[in-house]
């Protein structure tokens, strides 16, 4: 797929810019502040709702408006649809379809489909756990949409069953007994929408590990080999072989009833703490490096290819299920060394379109030598 | 910020749902401008509305009685119960016209973050309607959201006990994390013939 028109209004520094673009590589050049990455990250929130740099949708409003559109025209096999999204924060963001209204942002999903690597992306191998966790469901949702309402009605039982955790925990502290009546139902939906999610996780791993591990064994062939695997609250109840590659794919019904188990067990200690302490929300995606964690260990070259193999690694799992992905490298090329330049730019002359900012083209390699536009003074214009 | 009253006027009609400190602005301008015997009636709406409403005893619906409409009809049918979160759901089931039984508001959904748990819902009285009456299915048509299906969940294990009682729930097909008032006469008409059993 590819992204053959972007457009964007009040999004970030741009009060209005028009890009048409086009299969192959595209290269956003100009100096530093001048928009860039702005532009790349608007196709980013069309394809995951989200940003890559910021967690809420209020830096993404340009300073003194109200509300953001971004609008793409995305060829999917010869097919065109124009997403349009409107960013309003404090309030329900909208989306239309080939400007028909849909009822949610998210109906939008799935239509543009991309793998976005940044300097951020460093704090995937660095960065608490919830970096990891958002990086999988992330990863989930562009493969299956649905588990964006999947995840949703996950986190919104998390926060009911939390809720009452807490209240009925300092209760009993206070010693007046705390209302539990409700806490079997929120289990059981807890569970249920826990178990969906944890399921397509592993799943996810699964699938997800063994082209991470043959990434990093390009960019890094002289390192350590490296593993990814996915930790679960679950511990020694998950099934066995769950989550690796080659195992069985996991059974909802039966990760449910291991959830229902385990928050059973642990009931006492969620009521003294007043926190979930068993569900997806506390698992972890371990990223291993030889033997040991990646995490806190890593060197700095290590860190950068494991952040990169985790990109380029999901770029091959979305390009072997169907609908190519687009390809984004925000910023990356000054911060590789020569051969590791050379392979994502091996990789990246493979997608149907990829799109690059680079604050010199000299930085980009010339398998991406493609079209190129100059980004300035609130302008972008195509030079060649 | 305006000076007195007007901006008081634009903070308090700002707290009403659905309503942006745009539309609040708009409105208090439009009040503003507006005849004098025209606010006047508004006001007297309000006053009444707070004063001469109340809740039927029996299902917990706004009335304008002890009981409410539905309630005194004698053609609905007592024994079917439709249990909903809000009086305004009573009306999107209505429109809907194939229901001809009764109904049942809790006045809100379980919702521990609100501190809403089954004590401040009108689950006791519920309880003490089926026991009492000639009850012999209740329809749980909370709304298809988080806190809509914990507290259907909740009831259904409530009324698990009642010998010879059905307990359905409203068919899938309602668009999830949605609102009951939101769906469309059809397909809320749709997921009430095809209520499946508990
Ligand atoms: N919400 C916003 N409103 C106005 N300007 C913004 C907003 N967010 C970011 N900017 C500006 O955008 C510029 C950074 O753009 P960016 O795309 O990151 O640059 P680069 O070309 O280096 O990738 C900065 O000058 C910043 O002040
Ligand atoms: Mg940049
Ligand atoms: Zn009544």
């Amino acid at each position: 797929m590819f992204v053959r028109h972007l457009q964007v209004t009040d999004f970030r520094s741009w009060p209005h810019a028009d890009l048409p673009l086009q299969r192959g590589p595209s290269v956003l050049v100009g100096p530093n502040g001048q928009g860039k990455t702005n532009l790349v990250e608007a196709v980013g929130y069309v394809a995951t709702l989200g940003s890559h740099r910021v967690a809420t949708d209020a830096p993404l409003v340009r300073h003194g408006a109200s509300r953001a559109v971004v609008r793409t025209a995305v060829v999917n096999q010869d097919r065109e649809l124009l997403v349009e999204l409107e960013i309003t924060p404090g309030k329900a963001n909208r989306a239309r379809l080939n400007r028909a209204p849909v009822p949610r942002p998210r109906d939008v999903l799935g239509i543009l489909r991309t793998v976005l690597f940044a300097p951020e992306d460093l704090a995937l191998v660095r960065g608490d756990p919830g970096e990891r966790r958002r990086f999988l469901d992330e990863l989930l949702v562009l493969r299956a949409p649905r588990f964006a309402g999947v995840r949703a009605d996950y986190d919104r039982v998390l926060k009911q069953r939390s809720a009452l955790l807490k209240t009925a925990g300092s209760a009993r502290r206070a010693g007046s007994g705390g209302d539990i009546r409700t806490l079997d139902v929120w289990d059981g939906h807890l569970a249920r929408h826990g178990a969906q999610l944890l399921a397509a996780r592993l799943d996810l791993v699964a699938d997800l590990a063994p082209h991470v591990a043959a990434a990093y064994a390009g960019v890094a062939p002289e390192s350590r080999p490296v593993r990814v695997t996915y930790r679960s609250t679950l511990g020694g109840s998950l099934p066995e072989g769950y989550g690796e590659p080659g195992g069985p794919r996991a059974s909802v019904e039966e990760l449910e009833a291991a959830l229902l188990a385990e928050l059973y067990e642990v009931r006492q200690q969620e009521l003294e703490r007043g926190v979930c302490l068993v569900g997806p929300h506390r698992d972890e995606l371990e990223l291993v490096l030889g033997d040991i964690l990646a995490r806190g260990y890593a060197s700095h070259g290590e860190s950068w290819s494991f952040a990169l193999a985790l990109r380029l690694g999901s770029f091959e799992l979305l390009k072997g299920d169907g609908g190519e992905p687009v390809l984004v490298l925000d910023d990356v090329f000054a911060e590789l060394d020569h051969r590791r330049r050379r392979r994502l730019a091996e990789v990246a002359a493979t997608a149907e379109q990829v799109l690059v900012t680079a604050a010199v083209a000299e930085d980009v390699p010339d398998e991406l030598d493609g079209a190129r536009y100059e980004v300035r003074d609130g302008e972008v214009s195509r030079v060649r | 910020m305006y000076e007195g009253p007007v901006q008081d006027l634009i903070d308090e009609l700002g707290r009403l749902p659905g309503i942006g400190p745009k539309s609040a602005q708009r409105i208090a301008f439009h009040l503003l401008a507006a005849e004098a015997a025209d606010v006047t009636r508004l006001q007297e709406v309000l006053q009444r509305v707070k004063e001469g409403v109340r809740f039927c005893e029996v299902c917990g619906n706004v009335s304008a009685e002890e009981r409410c409409r539905i309630c005194q009809d004698a053609r609905r049918d007592p024994t079917v119960v439709c249990v909903v979160e809000e009086p305004k759901d009573v009306l999107a089931v209505e429109r809907t016209r194939e229901f001809r039984g009764r109904y049942h508001v809790l006045g809100g959904a379980l919702d521990p973050l609100s501190g809403v748990g089954p004590d401040q819902l009108r689950i006791r009285e519920l309880l003490a309607r089926i026991g009492a009456e000639d009850v012999k299915e209740v329809i749980l048509a909370t709304d298809p959201n988080t806190e809509g299906e914990a507290t259907a969940t909740y009831l259904a294990r409530m009324l698990r006990d009642f010998p010879g009682l059905t307990v359905t729930r409203l068919a899938s097909g309602l668009p999830m994390g949605g609102d009951l008032e939101f769906a469309d006469e059809l397909t809320l008409g749709r997921a009430l013939s095809g209520r499946r059993s508990l």
